[in-house]
């Protein structure tokens, strides 16, 4: 009966799963889906500790110590994660927690393949779900490690790393066979480790600015692990929610591929120029560059009437975001319209931008996505871009030999001025010259961009 | 080092060389700065103004006296004479029309800089006082046209009837035009404006002009930035599209300048054909007039009542801005030559900017300079035609055809081995399987829907839901294997760091956004 009735639970926090995730389309209705998703869950643990204590097969009251003993282990340490992330760290928080997922797969893959019987279906799930835990715990680790900066958020660029990633494959599928002819341990557990070397090469290859195609597909794969475990525990609950995480973190990484017109493939086999080696700077001499101190910045702003800002990473390393919005609400207060342009990759994960403005109490209707933007550029008085470099930049396109060519940008360049903030002349991520700082219209503010922000409300 | 800025001498000129704001600036340099007495008062700006900016005032043998004299125009004679051997001076010299000039300069063995001789390249535009003077001439060629054309710019629709917008019709895209272009239009007024050269076409419509196609009239694009002369069936062609043009209009701005001569674009016939009331203003006057009837420096009516307005004193008709603009680029012209910022010039003749500038220095002769062959706009690529545009798009739409077509195919044959795969598999698998592909469906769609500034919050949401895996490890803990318990209780602690930090960060985050009050 019990077990019944925790199915019928199951199948209800499923669909408040379903809805939460619904509720999260919207900034009205996002409280709610998480609301949601947190009662989904309590339902979903609740059913489940009752169908434990009575599976146990130990006495009932050390089974339930222990589990509060998890219970206690996760609150703590989740509550207090969660109180003291900063908004900036934000990408290395959510990496972090692909790898507990992943991690959590592994042991729950030889947790099912100790206890069950060894069936070959069974046998097929544990061997998928441990590869794609272990694949997921350690690039989750090496993407945490690159984003907190603990390691050089550079390309490791290792000889011939496809055909070792190639070759990590093949050798787990030869373990699968010999795995499933015998269901012996060892294959498993030498699959768990080459799996775990594939997981921390493949993100390891990948360099910082294309994280967010990393954190979303890592998202991705800590979905389908947890559905593979649902397929070898026979759940439909861990199915049903590692699926809609899977297809949720497909879509992410889907997106800012296309936000960067370059296919998941490329992406994930490494940085740029990956078959020529480094981009070589183009020799074009592209004139001189117009600087501007923050005096003059704020005058040119004071005398728009339009307003446009377009943020990237730079503006999270600075932690400008909160001089930014004073600005912001300084310029509003004089009756200048003020807008915000993000471009989907800017940061180092999806949405990031706008978590960071709306830290610092930026009304989110005013913060506006590239497509929706774009088209109001030419309009507009002054753009002041923050920390952006790669999604500004004209040669995207214009120059069809450009690597970057074809990704859609932010056409900044369009407006009457451009003001740039910017620490020196060094190129962006892709390695690639920006031709916007050479443009007539555009002048380069140099230095910290909090500090430039901070003198132009000085200034103002 | 002390700079000299005096009373321009030319009769009714308004201009100054330097405004209070632009002596700071020199100040900043590091330069000591003397204005003669009353010479910024027809732009009013006043001698204390001066003071409090820095400068020192002083009567006209204290500034002529200086080591750089700054002024607007070329001096004359007796102000040449003025200048101490070794002096600088900066002005507007127009070198290539005034060789007696020239010569009594590198007589007199001072350096001189021309203003209006800055090379055309876009390092050099913070000190080109061309454009600073096209710009405002644009803008006040309007401001001419509006005063003497008797009816408003912008269309209007009232109660006593309506009235139509003004149409202007712009000859020449370069600095004046585009600002004329600018300012009839900010009046409210209907802009069309033409150039031969077909690279501006952007720039015009930018502006919120039409761009009046003439093919055949125009020409290649030019390779240092300004128009050059027109072939004997472009000029037909051209003037076909003139006459056209210009019967159309209400206003007509000119700005055709070609290295310093004025063609004829407006004959008298053309004039002739106007409407009258029409207002013409001839921006190139000073070159003798694009139009036949301008006489430069006047405003003379057509017998069919179309006025023709040739003053060539536009900039001075707003000696406040103007003199503002202008000081600023002779201030960034100090600031290329003064690198120590310690008020000492130094005259760099390998920079390209500084030797085009340099008529005479150290009693070298220096004019004209070698030619700078920066082409102000892109080289133009070899566009493709349209056929074979035409081709290369039937290609991609082919080869996106063969792609798809293979794409279906090897999703046809994955789902067979899917398929295949499936009916192998024990029914037990199957049901959770289906139950697996109706949730990445309805993931799928309900993802799709998420708004892009709440991905963030949506992906520690799904991290949190993704730590039901918790539930798969807490049903393992109670296992009567203590190698099994350990692991499930290792996984389980794991699994709800995610729950609870998943979902309490997503709620911080989602509180965060608000909006706009």
């Amino acid at each position: 009966m019990l077990t019944s009735l925790a199915q019928a639970v199951y199948l209800g926090a499923a669909i408040l799963f379903i809805l939460s995730l619904a509720g999260l389309s919207k900034q009205e209705t996002a409280r709610r889906g998480n609301l949601a998703g947190m009662v989904g869950m309590a339902l979903a643990l609740a059913a489940t500790v009752a169908l434990a204590l009575e599976r146990s097969e130990r006495p009932v009251e050390v089974t339930a110590v222990l589990i509060l003993v998890v219970f206690l282990v996760g609150s703590t340490v989740g509550t207090w994660q969660a109180r003291r992330v900063e908004m900036t760290q934000m990408p290395e928080l959510i990496a972090i927690l692909h790898s507990f997922v992943g991690l959590a797969a592994v042991l729950v893959g030889y947790n099912s393949f100790l206890t069950e019987p060894a069936d070959p279906a069974h046998l097929v799930e544990v061997f998928l779900g441990v590869l794609i835990g272990a694949v997921t715990f350690t690039g989750s680790i090496v993407a945490f490690l690159k984003l907190s900066t603990r390691i050089s958020s550079a390309p490791l660029m290792l000889p011939g790393r496809n055909w070792l990633n190639l070759g990590m494959v093949v050798v787990s599928g030869g373990l699968m066979v010999w795995f499933l002819g015998t269901g012996a341990v060892l294959p498993l557990l030498l699959m768990t480790v080459v799996a775990l070397l594939l997981g921390w090469h493949l993100v390891a290859s990948i360099g910082g600015g294309d994280m967010p195609v990393v954190v979303s597909m890592l998202n991705s794969y800590s979905g389908w692990a947890a559905a593979a475990a649902g397929f070898m525990l026979s759940n439909d609950l861990l199915i049903v929610t590692g699926a809609l995480v899977g297809s949720s973190g497909a879509i992410l990484s889907y997106l800012m591929c296309t936000a960067m017109n370059r296919s998941f493939i490329s992406v994930i086999l490494g940085g740029y120029g990956a078959e020529g080696g480094t981009v070589v700077a183009s020799d074009v001499d592209l004139g001189e560059f117009h600087e501007i101190k923050a005096p003059e910045a704020a005058e040119l702003l004071t005398e728009a009437r339009t307003v446009i800002i377009t943020p990237g990473y730079g503006m999270a390393v600075a932690k400008a975001q909160y001089p930014v919005a004073e600005l912001v609400a300084k310029l509003r207060a004089r009756g200048i319209e003020v807008r915000f342009g993000v471009h989907p990759v800017a940061g180092r994960l999806p949405g990031h931008m706008n978590v960071l403005l709306a830290e610092a109490r930026v009304p989110y209707d005013i913060v506006l996505e590239m497509d929706e933007i774009n088209g109001d550029l030419a309009e507009t008085d002054v753009v002041l871009v923050i920390g952006a470099n790669d999604t500004v930049n004209p040669a995207a396109l214009d120059d069809p030999s450009s690597p970057i060519a074809g990704m859609p940008v932010l056409e900044v360049w369009k407006a009457a001025r451009v003001i740039v903030f910017k620490r020196s002349m060094a190129t962006g991520y892709a390695g690639v010259q920006n031709p916007l700082f050479f443009r007539d219209n555009t002048s380069m503010l140099f230095g910290d961009a909090k500090d430039q922000v901070e003198h132009i409300m000085l200034a103002l | 080092m002390r700079i000299g800025i005096p009373t321009e001498s030319r009769a009714g000129e308004r201009l100054v060389a330097a405004t209070p704001k632009t002596v700071g600036q020199l100040v900043d340099l590091g330069y000591e700065v003397v204005v003669q007495r009353g010479a910024g008062d027809a732009a009013t700006f006043r001698a204390e103004a001066y003071e409090v900016a820095g400068a020192t005032v002083g009567d006209a043998a204290d500034v002529w006296s200086s080591d750089v004299v700054a002024k607007v125009h070329p001096p004359t004679e007796t102000e040449v004479a003025a200048l101490s051997p070794g002096a600088t001076l900066v002005a507007m010299l127009a070198p290539a029309a005034a060789p007696a000039l020239v010569e009594s300069l590198h007589a007199r063995g001072v350096t001189a800089l021309a203003l209006d001789a800055v090379p055309r390249i876009s390092r050099a535009q913070a000190l080109d006082v061309l454009s600073t003077m096209s710009n405002v001439a644009g803008y006040r060629a309007v401001v001419e046209a509006a005063e003497v054309y008797g009816g408003m710019f912008t269309g209007q629709v009232t109660a006593a009837g309506k009235t139509p917008p003004a149409r202007v019709f712009v000859i020449g895209a370069g600095v004046a035009g585009l600002a004329a272009i600018g300012a009839a239009g900010s009046m409210g007024a209907r802009v069309r404006a033409f150039d031969v050269r077909p690279e501006v076409g952007e720039q015009i419509e930018s502006m919120g002009a039409t761009f009046v196609q003439a093919e055949a009239a125009q020409q290649a694009v030019s390779s240092d930035g300004y128009a050059s002369a027109l072939t004997e069936e472009q000029e037909r062609l051209t003037a076909q599209m003139y006459a056209a043009e210009t019967a159309d209009a209400d206003i007509v701005i000119t700005t055709a300048l070609v290295r310093g001569q004025a063609p004829t674009t407006i004959t008298a016939a053309m004039v002739a054909g106007m409407r009258p009331g029409s207002v013409i203003v001839d921006l190139a006057a000073s070159g003798g007039g694009n139009c036949e009837l301008t006489v430069p420096g006047q405003v003379v009516v057509s017998d069919n009542d179309v006025t023709v307005i040739g003053y060539t004193d536009l900039t001075s008709r707003m000696p406040q801005h103007t003199s503002q603009l202008f000081g600023t680029n002779i201030v960034h012209l100090m600031q290329l030559l003064t690198p120590g910022k310690d008020g000492q010039l130094v005259l760099d003749l390998d920079d390209p900017v500084q030797r085009g500038m340099a008529v005479t220095h150290d009693g070298d002769l220096l004019w004209p300079p070698p030619p700078v062959q920066v082409s102000a706009a892109p080289a133009a690529v070899a566009g493709p035609t349209s056929e074979e545009r035409a081709q290369a798009e039937a290609a991609a739409l082919a080869d996106k055809n063969r792609r798809r077509q293979r794409r279906s195919v090897i999703l046809a044959l994955l789902a067979v081995v899917v398929l295949l795969g499936i009916s192998f598999a024990p029914a037990a698998f199957l049901g959770h399987f289906t139950v697996f592909v109706l949730a990445v469906i309805v993931g799928y769609y309900v993802i799709s829907n998420v708004s892009h500034s709440l991905h963030t919050p949506l992906m520690a949401q799904t991290n949190a839901i993704s730590g039901i895996i918790l539930v798969g490890a807490l049903l393992q803990i109670g296992d009567d294997s203590w190698l099994v318990t350990v692991l499930a209780v290792v996984a389980a602690a794991v699994a709800s760091i995610n729950v609870f930090g998943g979902f309490l960060v997503a709620n911080r985050m989602i509180r965060m956004f608000r909006k706009d009050a």
